[in-house]
């Protein structure tokens, strides 16, 4: 698989959250091409089921979720041909100004978030920042064709084609979560090579960013034995202490803490240990703002884990990431997967410590 | 259309050897003489008509100088951290607020990277409204190290912003129109002659870092006029105070009659006028006392140079991506074509 060209196909692709029709077409026509079935739900999720071998009967599934949905902008106000805007999801409005957008209206037309030239700006404008509500998008047309081609409640995506870095490394918009998807795309196409017991559900999730939305659903209509949530995580970059992220390019994170089972963090990092892949641990006390947020507490609860891809620049258009490591997301998910057998549940399962024998 | 490569060529100030090719490839065809000069301009001579010589004082030619700046604002690498970061400093006028996520290229060799910022989910609350100064910004090419990053970058590489142009439909965008645009026009305006005068187009360096390119070219040439052509100020975008927009995108040429460098010659502001007046041009008055250009540095030059500027209105200059009227640069090159044309001695006082 050409982990680059996937990635920048569906990093190039359009999919704020509850907006995700022409991302979800793409997710299905790559998870399409290693599951035996794929299907959408309500909320939009792509659900792609992959059939295991197991004899076990009914026989135990795992979900794998990727969020499909990026954070955006939507139009609140036209005025004299200029859009007026706020966020969907959590942008930082001092990395919007200057970038260059897609409004996506009657027909999709590009765009700008202006800036006033320093010329005219006196010095002390300098030091402040501008809040969302003053920053307006220029698609370059008369007013009356812009009344005309954009309505209030449009949304706007970042404009950013992917750029190739140095050594592994890629940079572009999107790549929280699309990188996940590609990295469960790549498992897919792994395990069609692998004999597997358990099904797998490969699953894009919807609105994720704006509240887990689509994970709730999805976990709830699929009731997994188990599931685990991939997302971007920090990676070290300037100005950010080593202890906030972890290292770029060094392997795929496993999360541990109370948002995760802790045997599966286990076998996690035993699988990972026996392929001699790199790995890292990332610590996370709490809240984890992740799908396993979400499928851990769906029905009567679900054994969940997560798993990392580190990540520079989050929530901007200059994500950046390891190819590398999206590749050994993919390669730790399918081993990972290839040795869920039928016992593999008992381990899961809380046993009674044994009782001291008396003497 | 030219202006898309020329928008598209990397040419920060004191590194404008791309933008000198590409304009040097368009006008050979259409020009008597051509020189480089010792600083980097760009030195070009259309010869005027036949009816030119009439117009001469003592039997020479009209000499009228043209120009446009190839130069645009970037960034320039200052050092190289050991994990391989790229620390930098402005070239020209840069609003720091602009650069945060934004794609770059670096050195000759184009060398991809971005500028990073600190993810909003680890910013405190308070630091969301501090602006973030350029130094404390770095480019990130991909290296892991020092060792990496000097195999494709080093010290001094100049950095411009990796922004692709296109046609919006009765716009375009793209980077650096201040000034490929009034390069673009000056190429028209070779292209569009002879006139009855002596046409020295000249594209000039280093105008961003304080006009110096324009200075040393005009002192050569000693023209007898002097004409700049820029991509200048447009802030026409909605705000909540009453205040000027410098020029307004789609209402023609600006036509400059003070700015923070010069007070243009009142004689060629008539003639710019009566010209766009006569042939139903449009064209609009930039706000006095905004920016400055070449002719700040003409006009002074040796004995004085009788100096006019026509600039084609670009919104968001000295940013990654900058958007102008495809009408405005139309109409920019027809004035000037036009009042080329109508340009006599009388003009500026001189016996025929």
């Amino acid at each position: 698989m050409d982990i680059i060209s996937l990635l920048k196909n569906l990093s190039e692709t359009s999919g704020v959250s509850g907006y995700e029709d022409q991302v979800r077409e793409a997710v299905v026509e790559v998870f399409g091409r290693y599951a035996d079935e794929v299907r959408t739900d309500t909320l939009g999720n792509v659900i792609a089921l992959k059939r295991g071998t197991g004899e076990m009967e009914p026989r135990r599934s795992i979900m794998l979720a990727g969020h499909t949905d990026e954070i955006g902008l939507m139009v609140t106000q036209i005025e004299k041909g200029f859009l007026h805007f706020t966020g969907v999801g959590g942008f930082d409005p001092r990395v919007l100004l200057g970038q260059e957008v897609i409004v996506h209206g009657r027909r999709t037309l590009p765009g700008i978030i202006g800036s006033r030239p320093p010329h005219v700006l006196p010095p002390e404008e300098r030091e402040k920042t501008i809040p969302m509500d003053r920053l307006f998008i220029d698609v370059g047309l008369p007013p009356d064709e812009v009344t005309a081609l954009v309505h209030v409640g449009d949304l706007v995506t970042v404009r950013r084609e992917l750029t190739p870095l140095q050594g592994d490394f890629v940079a572009g918009k999107a790549f929280d979560d699309r990188t996940a998807v590609v990295a469960i795309a790549a498992c897919l196409e792994q395990l069609a090579g692998m004999r597997h017991a358990w099904d797998v559900y490969a699953v894009g999730t919807s609105q994720e960013e704006v509240g887990l939305r689509g994970a709730i659903t999805s976990a709830y209509g699929l009731a997994p034995d188990v599931g685990i949530a991939i997302d971007v995580t920090f990676g070290d970059q300037p100005g950010i202490l080593a202890a906030e992220t972890v290292e770029m390019n060094k392997g795929p994170a496993i999360v541990y803490g109370p948002n995760i089972h802790p045997v599966l963090y286990e076998a996690l990092v035993e699988t990972a240990k026996s392929l001699e892949l790199p790995y890292q641990v990332e610590p996370a006390p709490g809240r984890t703002g992740t799908d396993a947020w979400a499928i851990q507490v769906t029905r009567s609860g679900i054994p969940t884990a997560l798993i990392g891809i580190p990540l520079r620049n989050m929530h901007t258009s200059v994500e950046t990431v390891s190819v590398k490591d999206v590749e050994r997301t993919g390669r730790l998910l399918a081993a990972f997967i290839a040795r869920l057998d039928a016992e593999f549940m008992h381990r899961l399962a809380w046993r009674p410590a044994e009782a001291p024998e008396e003497k | 259309m030219i202006l898309k490569e020329l928008s598209e060529a990397f040419g920060v100030s004191g590194h404008e050897e791309a933008v000198r090719q590409i304009i040097f490839d368009a006008v050979r065809d259409d020009v008597d003489e051509y020189e480089v000069d010792s600083i980097g301009n760009l030195i070009t001579l259309r010869r005027g008509s036949a009816q030119a010589r009439k117009h001469g004082t003592s039997g020479a030619p009209l000499k009228v100088m043209v120009a446009a700046h190839m130069d645009e604002v970037g960034l320039m690498i200052t050092h190289i951290e050991d994990n391989g970061q790229l620390r930098f400093a402005k070239v020209g006028g840069i609003d720091d607020r602009i650069l945060l996520a934004k794609a770059v290229y670096v050195g000759d060799k184009k060398v991809p990277g971005v500028i990073g910022v600190k993810p909003i989910h680890l910013q405190e609350r308070k630091e969301r409204n501090q602006v973030i100064k350029c130094d404390k910004m770095t480019i990130d090419i991909g290296a892991t190290s020092k060792a990496e990053a000097e195999q494709m970058v080093g010290i001094g590489d100049y950095v411009a912003f990796a922004t692709s142009f296109a046609d919006l439909g009765p716009t375009l965008k793209g980077k650096a129109f201040d000034d490929r645009a009034g390069c673009a026009v000056l190429v028209e305006i070779i292209k569009g002659g002879p006139y009855p005068c002596d046409l020295y187009g000249v594209f000039t360096v280093q105008e961003e870092v304080g006009l110096r390119g324009a200075r040393v070219a005009a002192y050569a040439i000693e023209p007898d006029v002097a004409f700049v052509l820029e991509g200048t100020i447009c802030d026409d975008m909605p705000k909540k105070k009453d205040v000027s927009p410098t020029t307004e995108l789609g209402k023609g040429p600006a036509i400059t009659v003070m700015d923070r460098s010069f007070i243009a010659d009142r004689r060629l502001v008539q003639l710019l006028v009566d010209t766009a007046t006569e042939l139903g041009i449009p064209y609009q008055f930039k706000q006095p006392l905004m920016g400055g250009t070449d002719a700040g540095a003409i006009h002074k030059t040796k004995m004085g140079v009788p100096s006019a500027v026509v600039s084609v209105p670009s919104r968001y200059i000295h940013s990654p991506v900058c958007l102008l009227s495809k009408s405005d640069f139309e109409n920019a090159v027809r004035l000037m074509q036009e009042t080329l044309r109508r340009l006599t001695p009388a003009t500026i006082g001189k016996n025929e």
